[in-house]
This record gives C-alpha cells, sequence and structure tokens, in this order.
C-alpha cells in the first residue's frame, strides 16, 4: 500500500508516493532516477548502496522509505557543489582509487560520513570504517590513500 | 596485405604469426583468427568540429582499456587523451574483436590500433600539405592543428580537412612514432572514466531508464542439474502489473518495479525435475581424480622419469587441490533487451561483445546482422562475463514482448548459484632434486579439473611428465574462466613443490630457482623481486614468514614475494607485505598496470585465503557475502609493485600475469612461518590448523 513520505534529497524536498516498507535503493534508482547509488547484495553486507541519512552512512537496500521519512537523505549526486568536486571524491579521482567503479559510490558516502566525524583518523581507524564496504577489483589500497588525504585536505592535517 | 603491414609496422605479429614461450618450445598460437578491418576509418572518426572518435570492440571492465588505447591514439595524433572520445563495445559501430580478457588488448589490439593512428597522421599530414601548399617534412602538429613550422598563421585543422568525410587516402605501412619521440607512453596520465565514477555518473547496464522498461525477474531451480518441469503462477499473477512470460523451462516475471518483479516472483511455486550431481565440497577432489583417470593422457613429456627417479637424492610427493572460486564481481550480470523491427538489441555487462552478439543470435535463430550488443560501463568481469547466460534470458523474454525494453539484473544469490566458476581441481606431483642440490632429475604432474596451462616455467628438468585429462564434461559444476585460468592452479602447485623440495634439501627459495632458471629475463626479475623486498633468503622454515614464487601467463613474467604472519591458536593467516617484480615488456601506462597488479594481489589474498564456493550436490550454499567472502580492507597488505625496465619488447597484458604467483607465494610464506605446508585452496583458518597439526615437534 502507497504512503506518502517526505524527506530532503540532496538537499531538495521530494514527496515519494510508495509503500513504507519498499527500500530506499529502489525508491532512489526506480522513483527517483538517481542511479549512482548501485545494488551488489541487498543484504546490508557490501556497501555498494552506502547513502547519508542525517550524516549516517546506512545501506539503503536495508533502509526503507519509512526510516527516511523527514530525514535528510545525501547520495553521490549531491555531493559535488556548484559542479566542484567534494574533497573526497577528488581524492578519489585524483588517486584512481577505483576500477571498474561499481563500489565507488558507496566507498566515497562511507569514507564522507566517517570524515565529517573524524577528518584526523589515523591509517587503522580508516580501515575499520571502511570494513563494511566491498571492492572486487582491489583498488583497496588506494582507497584508503585517498580518504586520508581528503582528510588531510579537509583540515584533518595530523 | 593490409594488416601485415600494420603489425609489421610495429613488429608484432600477434594475430598472424607464431609466437614461442620463454623456453622456445610450445609454439602459441592465437585461439582464433582474427579479422580486424584493414581501413584505418574503422579505428578512427574525425569529426567536423575536429574531435577524434576512436571505435574499440573493448570494453572498459575497470581495467583501464579505455585510457590506455586512448593514449595510443593520442600518441600519434599528437592529442591529449582527453581529447579523444573512446566508443567501445558496441556492435554496430566498433570493428570486430576477441573478447576482453586474457590480457589481449595490449598484445592483440593495441598494435593494430597503434597502426591505424599512425597511418591516419600520415594521411592527415598529405591532406594538410596539399592544403598549405608546404612539404610534409615542414608541417607540425598539436591538439588537432597542423601548421607550417616557419610560418606558424599557415595552419588548418583536423576538422577543416576532413570535414566529418571518410579519410579516403591510404598510405598503406606506416610504422608508429619512435618510442623515443613518444609523450604520453610510459608517463602517468588521467584515468578517462574517473569523474564519471567518483560521480555516480558512469552508466552500467542496470542503470539504463528506458521508458517502459519491464524488470524479469526469473524462477530458478533449487539446485543446478534441474529444470522447471511445472510451475502454480496464479497467485503471483494476481499482483497487479504482473506480467508472466514462458518460453520452455524459462519463466520470468515481469513488473515495471524491480523489487516488485522479485517479491511477485517469490509467490510462483514451481516443480523442478532432472538430477542434481552426488557429489559435495568435501568429496569434489577424490570425485575429480577418480573421473579424470581414465581419459588421463601425457600431455608433455621430456626424458626418462624412471631413471631421473633413481638420481634422485631428495624427492617430495604431494597432493595440491583448490576449490571452485566465483568471480563474484560487486555488479552481478546485467542486460537489457529490446525486440523492435526486427532487431535485438541488448545493453550488456559483458566482456565480450561480439561473442554475446553471436551467440543471443544463435540463441534466438537470428542473423548475426539483427543483433546489435552494446557494453555499458561493467562492474567487473575477470572472466565471468566472458559468456552472457543473461543476456540470452533478457532477449528471449524481449522477443515475447515486442517495443519493451526488458531488464534482467541477477540478484547476488543468482549471481553465485549460475556463475561459471573456476574449476575446482588436484594436482599431483612428485619430484626429485640431484644430490648437489643444484638438478630437478624427474618431475611428474598429474592434474584432475583443469589443463596443464602454464604449468612449467623455465626450469631445468633433466626429466619430466605432465598428464592432464581429456575427459569433457569432467566438472559436476558449471566452471569457467577465471583471471589466469589453469595458470594459477598449476603455479601454486608448481611453486609449493620447489618450495617443499628446497626445504627439504636444506636450501633457500632463490637459491634452488636461481640454480634451475634458464631464462635470462626471470633470473633477472627474481633479482629485481629479491633486492626490492630487501630480504636475505635463508633455508625455511625461519619463523619470518617470508615466501616466493614465480609464474607466468605466455610471455608475462611475475616473482611475488608475500611476508604473512600466522595466529597459530586461530589458524589465522594474515598478509603484511606482498611485493611483485614484474616483466610484461612495453608498459604504456604505468600507473594503470600497477592498478592490475594491486588489484590482482588484493584478489588473490581472497583467492588463497578465503574464497570457496559450498556446495551439497547441485545446491549452492553460498548466497551471499555473509559466507563468501572476499577479503576486506583489514586483510590488506603493504603492497609493492616494481616492473622491470623491458621498454625494447613488445607489450604484454597486465590483467593475468600478476594473478599467477600469489597464492604460492602466500602458502610458501606460511610454511617460513609455521613449517607447516597448506596444499588446499584457500587456505582457511581449518586447514591452516589441520596443515599445523602435521608439523614435527622441536
Amino acid at each position: 500500500m502507497n504512503a506518502t513520505v517526505s524527506f530532503t534529497l540532496n538537499g531538495q524536498p521530494v514527496t515519494v508516493a510508495s509503500p513504507r516498507d519498499r527500500m530506499l535503493v529502489w525508491v532512489l534508482r526506480d522513483e527517483l532516477g538517481l542511479t549512482g547509488t548501485k545494488v551488489g547484495c541487498e543484504a546490508g553486507l557490501c556497501g555498494a548502496c552506502t547513502v547519508l541519512v542525517d550524516f549516517e552512512a546506512v545501506p539503503s537496500c536495508s533502509t526503507t522509505l519509512g526510516d527516511v521519512a523527514g530525514k535528510a537523505v545525501l547520495t553521490i549526486e549531491g555531493l559535488a557543489l556548484d559542479g566542484h568536486l567534494n574533497p573526497v571524491q577528488k581524492a578519489f579521482q585524483e588517486h584512481h582509487a577505483f576500477q571498474c567503479g561499481y563500489c565507488t559510490s558507496g566507498m566515497i558516502m562511507a569514507a564522507w560520513a566517517f570524515l565529517k566525524k573524524r577528518p584526523k583518523a589515523t591509517r587503522s581507524e580508516i580501515v575499520e570504517a571502511m570494513e563494511g564496504n566491498l571492492c572486487r577489483c582491489g583498488a583497496h589500497v588506494r582507497i584508503l590513500d585517498a580518504v586520508e588525504s581528503a582528510g588531510k585536505a579537509m583540515g584533518g592535517v595530523r | 596485405m593490409r594488416r601485415r603491414d600494420f603489425l609489421q609496422g610495429v613488429a608484432v605479429g600477434a594475430l598472424t604469426f607464431f609466437f614461442t614461450t620463454p623456453l622456445g618450445s610450445a609454439p602459441i598460437v592465437p585461439t582464433r583468427p582474427g579479422t580486424y578491418p584493414e581501413d584505418f576509418n574503422a579505428y578512427l572518426k574525425i569529426s567536423a568540429d575536429g574531435r577524434v572518435s576512436c571505435l574499440v570492440g573493448k570494453v572498459e571492465l575497470g581495467q583501464g582499456s579505455m585510457t590506455v588505447l586512448a593514449m595510443l591514439v593520442a600518441e600519434e595524433l599528437e592529442l591529449d587523451p582527453a581529447q579523444v572520445d573512446m566508443v567501445l563495445g558496441d556492435t554496430d559501430l566498433c570493428p570486430w574483436d576477441m573478447p576482453t580478457g586474457g590480457s589481449l588488448t595490449m598484445w592483440h589490439t593495441a598494435p593494430v590500433l597503434r597502426g591505424a593512428a599512425a597511418e591516419a597522421r600520415a594521411v592527415l599530414l598529405r591532406m594538410a600539405s596539399k592544403a598549405l601548399g608546404a612539404p610534409v617534412s615542414g608541417l607540425t602538429l598539436k591538439d588537432g592543428a597542423i601548421w607550417v613550422k616557419a610560418t606558424p598563421a599557415s595552419r588548418t585543422t583536423f576538422g577543416e580537412l576532413v570535414k566529418g568525410r571518410k579519410m579516403e587516402r591510404h598510405l598503406g605501412k606506416v610504422k608508429p612514432k619512435p618510442l623515443s619521440d613518444c609523450t604520453l607512453i610510459g608517463r602517468r596520465v588521467p584515468r578517462k572514466d574517473a569523474l564519471a565514477k567518483v560521480t555516480g555518473a558512469a552508466q552500467y547496464a542496470g542503470d539504463l531508464r528506458l521508458p517502459g522498461t519491464l524488470h524479469a525477474c526469473i524462477l530458478r531451480p533449487p539446485a543446478q542439474g534441474l529444470t522447471l518441469a511445472t510451475a502454480d503462477i496464479a497467485a503471483a499473477e494476481r499482483v497487479p502489473g504482473v506480467r508472466i512470460v514462458r518460453d520452455g523451462p524459462l519463466l520470468a516475471v515481469l513488473h515495471p518495479q524491480p523489487d516488485t518483479a522479485r517479491k511477485a516472483l517469490a509467490l510462483v511455486k514451481g516443480t523442478f525435475e532432472g538430477s542434481e550431481p552426488d557429489v559435495d565440497d568435501v568429496r569434489i577432489y577424490q570425485y575429480l581424480v577418480d573421473k579424470a583417470a581414465p581419459g588421463q593422457r601425457v600431455v608433455i613429456s621430456r626424458g626418462d622419469v624412471a631413471a631421473g627417479e633413481k638420481r634422485a637424492a631428495t624427492v617430495v610427493e604431494a597432493e595440491y587441490r583448490n576449490a571452485y572460486e566465483s568471480h563474484a564481481t560487486l555488479e552481478p550480470h546485467t542486460s537489457v533487451a529490446k525486440w523492435e523491427e526486427g532487431r535485438m538489441t541488448v545493453w550488456a555487462s559483458t566482456q565480450s561483445p561480439f561473442v554475446f552478439r553471436d551467440t543471443v543470435a544463435e540463441a534466438l535463430k537470428l542473423g548475426q546482422d539483427k543483433v546489435r550488443i552494446i557494453a555499458q560501463f561493467v562492474g567487473g568481469g575477470f572472466g565471468g562475463k566472458l559468456v552472457g547466460p543473461g543476456a540470452i534470458e533478457a532477449a528471449r523474454i524481449a522477443r515475447q514482448v515486442p517495443g519493451v525494453p526488458i531488464q534482467v539484473a541477477w540478484n547476488r544469490e543468482e549471481d553465485f548459484f549460475l556463475d561459471g566458476y573456476r574449476p575446482a581441481a588436484v594436482v599431483k606431483i612428485r619430484s626429485g632434486l640431484d644430490a648437489g642440490r643444484g638438478a630437478i632429475t624427474f618431475w611428474d604432474s598429474t592434474v584432475a579439473g583443469v589443463s596443464q596451462g602454464e604449468a612449467e616455467l623455465s626450469y631445468d628438468m633433466q626429466s619430466n611428465r605432465y598428464q592432464a585429462p581429456t575427459v569433457p564434461n569432467l566438472h559436476p559444476l558449471k566452471v569457467g574462466a577465471w583471471r589466469a585460468p589453469n595458470a594459477h592452479t598449476n603455479a601454486f602447485a608448481r611453486e609449493s613443490q620447489l618450495d617443499a623440495l628446497a626445504a627439504k634439501a636444506g636450501l633457500d627459495p632463490v637459491t634452488l630457482r636461481r640454480r634451475l632458471i634458464t631464462d635470462a629475463r626471470l633470473l633477472r626479475l627474481l633479482d629485481l623481486a629479491v633486492e626490492t623486498f630487501d630480504w636475505e633468503p635463508a633455508p625455511g622454515p625461519t619463523g619470518r614468514g617470508i615466501g616466493l614464487a614465480c609464474g607466468a601467463w605466455r610471455q608475462g613474467l611475475v616473482v611475488a614475494v608475500a611476508q604473512v604472519t600466522v595466529d597459530k591458536t586461530t589458524g589465522k593467516v594474515k598478509t603484511e607485505r606482498f611485493l611483485e617484480a614484474v616483466d610484461v615488456g612495453l608498459v604504456v601506462n604505468p600507473d594503470g598496470a600497477r592498478q592490475q597488479v594491486e588489484g590482482a594481489i588484493t584478489m588473490c589474498i581472497g583467492q588463497a585465503l578465503s574464497e570457496e564456493i559450498h556446495f551439497k550436490g547441485g545446491r549452492i550454499l553460498d548466497k551471499n557475502f555473509d559466507t563468501y567472502l572476499l577479503p576486506r580492507f583489514s586483510a590488506i597488505p603493504r603492497i609493492q609493485v616494481v616492473f622491470a625496465d623491458n621498454a625494447t619488447s613488445v607489450s604484454q597484458g597486465i590483467g593475468e600475469p600478476p594473478v599467477v604467483p600469489v597464492a604460492a607465494a602466500l602458502a610458501n610464506a606460511v610454511f617460513d612461518a609455521t613449517g607447516a605446508r597448506v596444499t588446499h585452496v584457500p587456505f582457511t583458518p581449518e586447514r591452516v590448523l589441520e596443515a599445523l597439526k602435521l608439523v614435527p615437534a622441536k
């Protein structure tokens, strides 16, 4: 049964008519056309669908539409401001911290949520923060380098 | 003749000539005769505004083909790679090519493309010469403009010269620029797919939003070997918007919403017929050995093995195994098919656009000209997307609903269930060293599950014998090509065995290899690896946990050095450091090549330590990433990559070679750490604990 649910998406208010228990990833991709958020496992195990809900990184495959009512959802499409890449995006671009790119949106969102809180994180804290995100191509070392350098760019120089 | 000219022009005969291995023995014959078009216009188009488009039948899997191929064109045409628009993997637009796999892009396609670009450059210069009334030798070009060196105001552009038309002039054999004049080859260039991938704009097959798309979820049997017999669709049909399509044993539930289609599918009750294989993930190894036995044939044989054994002072006999392993691309197989005006178009996640075209055409009994495959960004391949059962499913369903785009996106469970796995295998080796510890007197190997591919390396052996099975359909489960097929299985066995021989004879693993290696290139690479790792080899086990292994894929050579720690109470292996020294000839894009090596090491840490398909009969027990364990960030070591300076030789591909020695280097490192020899990939904590029990007490 459809419900009318309002939330903020990438800074803009949206209202969606869809079942409250529909998973957010389908609302984003199917209803709202934001396909930057990827589907990898549908069980919260791979992190490819990671988005931010009130600045917390969550798997959108395991978060319902009802869960985000009245909240602020941020996806990869909302990260760049006025055409300027976010520091994490920029670092991923510069470090070539991806190969196939399928995990990249989720990686960047997870890293951004973490760095907002802890820009001065140590390497091992970054490892721990990224542990829920899978990459199959093996870009891990570069992803860690990118997250570390993004933290520095955000003023978290250790 | 023109293709031959291209190839000769760049001193590469990948398609028309035989290559020999470093051993100088078995000729490597390309798996299929190439039919690359001879007209450079097939690869390069210059639009009226001067933009250069490059069309190639390869795809971007993440391995960087888009960037490195653009570099080659940009090098010849004096452009920035950003000025070259890559059109990849569209069977209507791009010239025929082999699949994107087997490390073939740099070996096969790159020289052809470079030759085409060199000819295009020469043609453009002649056109400019005529237009500007100046000799070619007086012209220079950069960024799409050509001008007279002495009078730079006298200039023209690619766009003005070509006017968006086909370039009619042909010059035949044109040599690419000499390496000394190259400004891009060997330099780090920004990846062309970076911006699209960090902004979420990169489009994968599942991201297509064609109006009216229906998402198709297909009823699967509970086990391999079974097919659909009957189906009760009444409950599913009651879901508003659902449509059901049946084509023989294929039953699909269609809905405009992907998640609703999936939920409706769960309401379909099917019965299945057929028989499951009577085997499981424990019994599989004996199953393979028994089934392969009657068909074992000697495929390589040199000298008298029995006599060689009599001369041996140190003999080791061991059995090496590896489990079935999934490709587990993060993007599951996905295709969108549309049947319209007698043609089938499939937007696909594919490594092989032309194979997909031909197999879709065959499955639907259509002419190849009635099928178009358009590759999208591919979310990982590793050999898993060389074949396209999902694309065929999408096409079969689309055929029944004309004009409606049909998306088939496997979910994770389907992706594990329907994958063609890296074959499980058993390699038995009995071999010996002479009393002087400088010669392998005999090497007797029998493999079941894979071929003898890359079983040999350039080690001197007085006698050897390799047996491999000729039994068709040996495997109870579907198998396929997995990054460096056969080679990594055989290298694991060979390099583990050498390590065991060295240890038993009281030699360190490097000294033994130095004595045995006959190829100067591999010997130099071994030295480079040992020197870069900054390691004083000593006979194992030393307790330091350092292991070495060598490997080859065609002429690409790799020496790997791993350092591990082993928790003897839990059996958990942690990779601390991993180095690969790599010789793949001329490295065109060093950062791209480095990424491939880093990726292969990382991926194969999973292969070696944790990845295994568990099954019982035809039931695949792994349904998601909770039991099928990919390496996560905490498993990643410090990684070092060093390339041999071998700029004068032909570029080899880089996707496969760095995979080959990883598991062996890790197993040898486990031995060096503990004295325990792990012989079963993956060496999970349970298997390490088993191996530790066999270590004699001091």
